[in-house]
């Protein structure tokens, strides 16, 4: 772990462009993003409406679509955007350093 | 003889959360996560033409209906033009509201009110309760989407043939929607903040309706109706034969969807009313993949799926004995036989379930 709560989340390779994967860390289990920018992001990893695994679901864009129920987020806010998903997702300051993604988790 | 209760908010409900049926984990096929990014990638192309010849093919129909109107040759014309109202607009709905039918949303969401309103389907009611029939698919008191509950109310399933009672259903709840009231069953499954769109919704359709049937008053002419309203009754038939297909007489309270959901093999002509939903034990294991791509997911996941009823008829030749059979028997089901290779999921719960 290093310093202000940052968290070794996974290397940057583990995740493809406009992709998701799931990880574990800090105790929590979270999905980290890759944007079609290339820039990385961190939410809970499962859906606010089922509980179903966010990493199993589509990234398009801004957005993850949830495998379950199809309702959607905008992974870089948390904010909900379509039904069924009705509450926020929570969201992590990421950054990337010397390969890896580092998550704070506060 | 005892009758199953299937109401949302009585013991089967409760008995559902105690034997652990809601919201639970359901068997998935292994799909390597590329290969299934590959599967559920949206496009507008299938989605566009495919809405193009359909909006053509129903304008055209109902412009041939008009123009013959009065002879015998209009017959044939609204039969055709029904199906295309009244059934093929049951996929349509259905694909727009899981939002996989186009890539851009808001092709979705229009599409979806059109296609809910001509499939009599109010639509954020239907969201909400298609988005339960996912969760628990056939899980008695938690799934209100089960087209033949056991025992079988043959009647009902005959009349809504030409949607009978399916239009009763709906009349009585927009009734009861645009005057601003949703019954305790429906609260259970429709979240509170979405209850004013019920409301604008039904509201919208009632004026709809009253403005076609004061027009057919004004005209003295049935045929205001014979485009808006009276097709989502006379085309209705296929869309029925296509939805009681998808589950009827097959396992209930089960958590695999090779035990309670059919794929079906049809004809393009078909495939193309239904928009692959044929395809269905995909369908309910992989929502996220669009109806243009079923056919390739199929293709994927075959080894581990039961084998596919061949047509529309072989699949009825199953389900009308079965249902003919539950009316003494509600016991009685179809048990869908998994190939030796195929991955087993909870054996000793369903293996508890059957015996049951």
């Amino acid at each position: 772990m290093g310093a202000g709560g940052w968290v070794d989340a996974c290397a940057i390779d583990d995740v493809e462009a406009e992709d998701v994967i799931e990880v574990e860390c800090g105790g929590r289990t979270l999905a980290v993003y890759r944007s079609p920018e290339d820039t990385f992001h961190a939410t809970d990893a499962l859906c606010t409406h089922e509980r179903a695994s966010l990493a199993d679901g589509l990234v398009q864009g801004d957005i993850i679509e949830c495998p379950k129920h199809n309702g959607r987020f905008n992974y870089k806010t948390g904010e909900a955007r379509r039904a069924p998903a009705r509450v926020n997702l929570c969201t992590y300051p990421v950054r990337t350093e010397a390969g890896r993604v580092l998550i704070e988790l506060g | 003889m005892e009758k199953r209760d299937y109401s949302l908010i009585g013991p089967s409900a409760q008995r559902a959360a105690e034997q652990g049926l809601v919201a639970a984990d359901w068997y998935h096929p292994d799909v390597p996560r590329k290969r299934m990014k590959e599967l559920m990638r949206r496009s507008d192309g299938p989605a566009l033409r495919d809405t193009a010849v359909w909006l053509t093919l129903l304008i055209g129909f109902g412009v041939a209906g008009g123009l013959t109107w009065g002879t015998w040759l209009t017959v044939p014309c609204f039969i055709a033009y029904g199906v295309l109202y009244g059934s093929a607009t049951d996929s349509r709905w259905h694909e727009t509201g899981h939002g996989t039918a186009f890539k851009t949303s808001w092709l979705n969401d229009v599409l979806y009110q059109v296609a809910s309103f001509m499939n009599l389907k109010e639509p954020t009611f239907w969201r909400w309760s298609h988005a339960r029939h996912h969760t628990d698919t056939i899980i008695v008191g938690r799934d209100r989407e089960i087209a033949a509950m056991r025992p079988p109310d043959v009647a009902k399933l005959v009349i809504n043939v030409v949607g009978l009672r399916d239009a009763w259903d709906t009349a009585i709840s927009v009734a009861r929607h645009a005057a601003g009231r949703l019954t305790e069953e429906e609260r259970s499954f429709i979240p509170e903040d979405e209850h004013f769109r019920v409301r604008r919704e039904a509201r919208a359709w009632v004026t709809i309706y009253v403005a076609v049937v004061a027009l057919a008053l004004v005209l003295h002419s049935l045929l205001p109706l014979m485009y808006v309203g009276l097709p989502s009754l006379y085309g209705r038939w296929l869309a029925t034969l296509f939805g009681i297909s998808q589950h009827a007489g097959l396992a209930e309270n089960v958590l695999d969807h090779r035990l309670n959901a059919r794929t079906i093999h049809m004809n393009p002509v078909f495939r193309f009313l239904y928009w692959n939903m044929n395809y269905h034990v995909e369908h309910h294991m992989f929502p996220m993949v669009p109806y243009h791509a079923l056919p390739r997911l199929h293709a994927e996941v075959a080894d581990n799926m039961p084998t596919p009823y061949p047509s529309l008829l072989a699949a009825y030749r199953e389900i009308v004995p079965t249902l003919l059979r539950q009316m003494r028997e509600p016991d009685h089901y179809v048990r869908r036989a998994l190939p030796p290779a195929a991955q087993p999921f909870r054996p000793e719960m369903h293996d508890a379930v059957f015996e049951a």
